[in-house]
């Protein structure tokens, strides 16, 4: 498949003209949308037997692209080439009819995806099969569950045959072992040597799948390269720009005689980051301005994740005494370390006292920076660490006896 | 070789947008069928008496007209066999009426269809005459019942009926594309619409018979809407031979190169409209 420097642009009037009264009256107002660029001169080119990964942020244009190269929009320029069956899932169950049994909903979903009726009815076992609604198929449509009906649509969807596939996210479906089954099935389709070309979120079935992505970002390709590479930069992409603004703590408790004035993260070159990669030293410092004279204050910082999980604390007690601060001067405090915390927002809680009794500022949940990586353990930090594995079926007397 | 022959060798055929036809045929029929079969199924599943409803509604219609029309307006009086053509007139109207109305807001109603899948584009508003053709079909079976237990004699000219439905279906089907492509963009199709058939309603012989116009100027103008010189063609071939022909009451077989003229010219604008808007009828929606 190719894609041969594709634009599209979208015009969206300003003010919905929709009836001849109104365009009767107002014959020049007609002139009045915005245009939106879905897409800029795009170009690339999937070779046969590639599973292609398209990723963006939402209204990025991947799935206008994706819309294109089914056919389902026209290009304003440039030009789609294909070579072999094109079948597109944008959509899953598309046709289903809520009053209609599954039956009768498999045979319109088949024909509606290009199957023929004879084929659609053919492959009518191997679909319930699938699905594992044997015992359902007289039921309405809208007597199932939610999950059922995604169920079967995924079912019929796979039955059909096509030497390119065009599928816009729906591989979170299901129950973990139906999920489980739809990975066997992309994975048959990438053995059977099919081309898919898949749309999605997911960085992790990115990386599974895919042989190679396209990121694409406000109608422009950003880059098409291997999975982790595109991984890494959708998720700097996603975070990089408006994460770091996010709600700053308002509580604050103390009597302020100290001010915690400023707080921040930096990346390892000493520059203010509001995301930080995984795996990679980072600091964490405060600005604090004393307007009293503070005999050797304590200052302090707590990390929380998103889920109010205190994962780290560290302090001045690590490094013995602080000194004496007067009034009017202003300090630093900082606190490098490498960047062991799981992917997601984490947040600081700075505070500052007088050496071990009054509280003179803290301010929770002060500022935050996002962790990008792209691997979710379900742990709340993810240490360098190594595994292994080995037999432990040595007969019991290798091992050196007690006696 | 031309530089597209060449860029097709090297990378397959291109990918075109939507469009009104296109494709492949079968799957243009399979896909027609299919959506026309659904609708009729479910027109009769949740309900418990189904099909009679379909029946029950221009009999209905029927009853009441038939009352007021020989009893208290005497219309249909020195009408050969009037309850007759009043009924086959009223089912071939309904059909009418719903092929066209239905079609109004058919490509919107099917925007999870438009939006999702690649598809020539003209099926939806052809499923729509389709499905009523299945009706139409079905309340013919009862107009032909009370023809024969009224003692209307079968007769070679009732092999006209076919020609003459499919004549009309051509016409429904222009109008079809013409609406269909029209709503996308002006919603006030819809009321338009009803409006246009309720008065083809009354400019069409169903309520009376063409002879009864008393102006033959007049007679002949209404004459030149095609679905009234179906209506009346359809009276001559199957109720009454005595009846004027379409071409008798236009006055001149000639003449009827009007109606004839307005169906085509109907089915080829609607045609050209469709066909311009297909391509960008699902960013439209």
């Amino acid at each position: 498949m190719v894609v041969d420097g594709v634009s599209k642009t979208f015009r969206l009037p300003r003010e919905q003209v929709h009836t001849l009264k109104e365009r009767a009256l107002h014959p020049l107002r007609r002139t009045s949308y915005e245009t939106l660029d879905a897409l800029r001169d795009v170009s690339f080119a999937v070779p046969h037997g590639e599973f292609f990964g398209i990723v963006g942020r939402n209204g990025s244009g991947k799935s206008t692209l994706l819309k294109c190269m089914a056919g389902i929009y026209a290009v304003d320029v440039g030009a789609i080439y294909v070579n072999g069956r094109v079948s597109t899932f944008i959509e899953l169950g598309v046709g289903f009819n809520p009053d209609l049994a599954a039956r009768d909903n498999i045979a319109l979903n088949a024909i509606m995806l290009g199957l023929s009726p004879r084929d659609a009815r053919e492959r009518f076992d191997r679909v319930i099969e699938f699905a594992e609604l044997e015992d359902f198929v007289d039921l309405k449509l809208k007597n199932y569950s939610s999950g059922m009906q995604v169920r079967l649509a995924f079912s019929v969807m796979i039955q059909v045959d096509a030497d390119i596939l065009l599928i816009d996210e729906v591989l979170a479906v299901g129950d973990a072992a139906f999920q489980q089954k739809c990975f066997d099935v992309f994975h048959r389709m990438k053995d059977e040597g099919k081309t898919i070309l898949f749309v999605t979120h997911d960085m992790g079935s990115v990386k599974r799948f895919c042989n190679r992505a396209l990121l694409i970002e406000k109608g422009d390709v950003k880059l098409i390269g291997k999975p982790d590479e595109i991984a890494s930069n959708y998720v700097e992409l996603n975070f990089g720009r408006d994460a770091g603004r996010q709600e700053e703590g308002t509580e604050r408790y103390g009597d302020q005689s100290a001010e915690i004035v400023d707080a921040w993260f930096e990346d390892e070159h000493g520059l203010r980051q509001t995301a930080l990669p995984q795996g990679r030293p980072c600091s964490f410092r405060m600005r604090v301005v004393f307007h009293r004279d503070v005999k050797l204050p304590a200052l302090a910082v707590l990390f929380e994740n998103d889920r109010h999980h205190h994962v780290f604390v560290t302090s001045t007690d690590r490094m013995g005494t602080t000194g004496h601060f007067e009034a009017g001067e202003s300090a630093v405090f900082s606190t490098t370390f490498e960047n062991a915390f799981a992917p997601g927002r984490v947040y600081a809680s700075p505070w500052v006292a007088r050496s071990g009794q009054d509280l003179l500022d803290r301010r929770p949940r002060m500022t935050s920076v996002v962790v990008t990586g792209t691997q979710h353990t379900g742990g709340m930090v993810d240490l360098p660490h190594d595994v292994a594995l080995s037999r432990a079926d040595e007969p019991a007397a290798a091992e050196p006896s007690p006696a | 070789m031309s530089v597209a022959g060449a860029e097709v060798a090297r990378f397959g055929r291109p990918i075109k947008g939507p469009s009104a036809l296109g494709g492949d045929a079968r799957r243009f029929f399979h896909l027609t069928w299919t959506l026309a079969v659904t609708e009729f199924k479910l027109r009769f599943f949740g309900s418990v008496l189904g099909y009679l409803w379909q029946l029950m509604r221009p009999l209905l219609f029927f009853g009441v007209l038939l009352l007021v029309f020989t009893q208290f307006v005497k219309l249909g009086n020195n009408v050969y066999q009037y309850p007759v053509v009043l009924l086959m007139s009223i089912v071939i109207y309904t059909f009418f009426a719903e092929a066209t109305g239905g079609a109004v807001g058919s490509l919107v109603d099917r925007e999870a269809l438009v939006r999702k899948i690649h598809f020539p584009r003209m099926v939806i508003p052809l499923a729509v005459v389709l499905n009523a053709y299945f009706n139409l079909l079905l309340n013919l079976v009862a107009v032909f019942i009370f023809a024969l237990a009224r003692g209307v004699n079968p007769r070679v000219s009732w092999l006209e009926l076919p020609l003459l439905l499919l004549l009309l279906g051509v016409f429904v089907t222009g109008i079809a594309m013409l609406v269909s492509a029209l709503y996308v963009r002006f919603r006030d199709m819809r009321p338009i619409w009803e409006v246009v058939t309720q008065m083809l309603f009354y400019a069409s012989p169903i309520l009376y018979v063409i002879e009864r116009i008393p102006k033959p100027s007049l007679q002949k103008a209404v004459m030149c809407n095609p679905l009234a010189a179906i209506l009346d063609q359809v009276r001559h071939s199957v109720v009454d031979p005595h009846a004027p022909s379409a071409a008798a009451a236009i006055g001149g077989a000639g003449r009827l190169a009007i109606p004839l003229g307005l169906v085509v010219l109907v089915f080829v604008l609607g045609f050209w409209l469709f066909n311009r808007q297909a391509p960008r009828i699902a960013e439209q929606l």
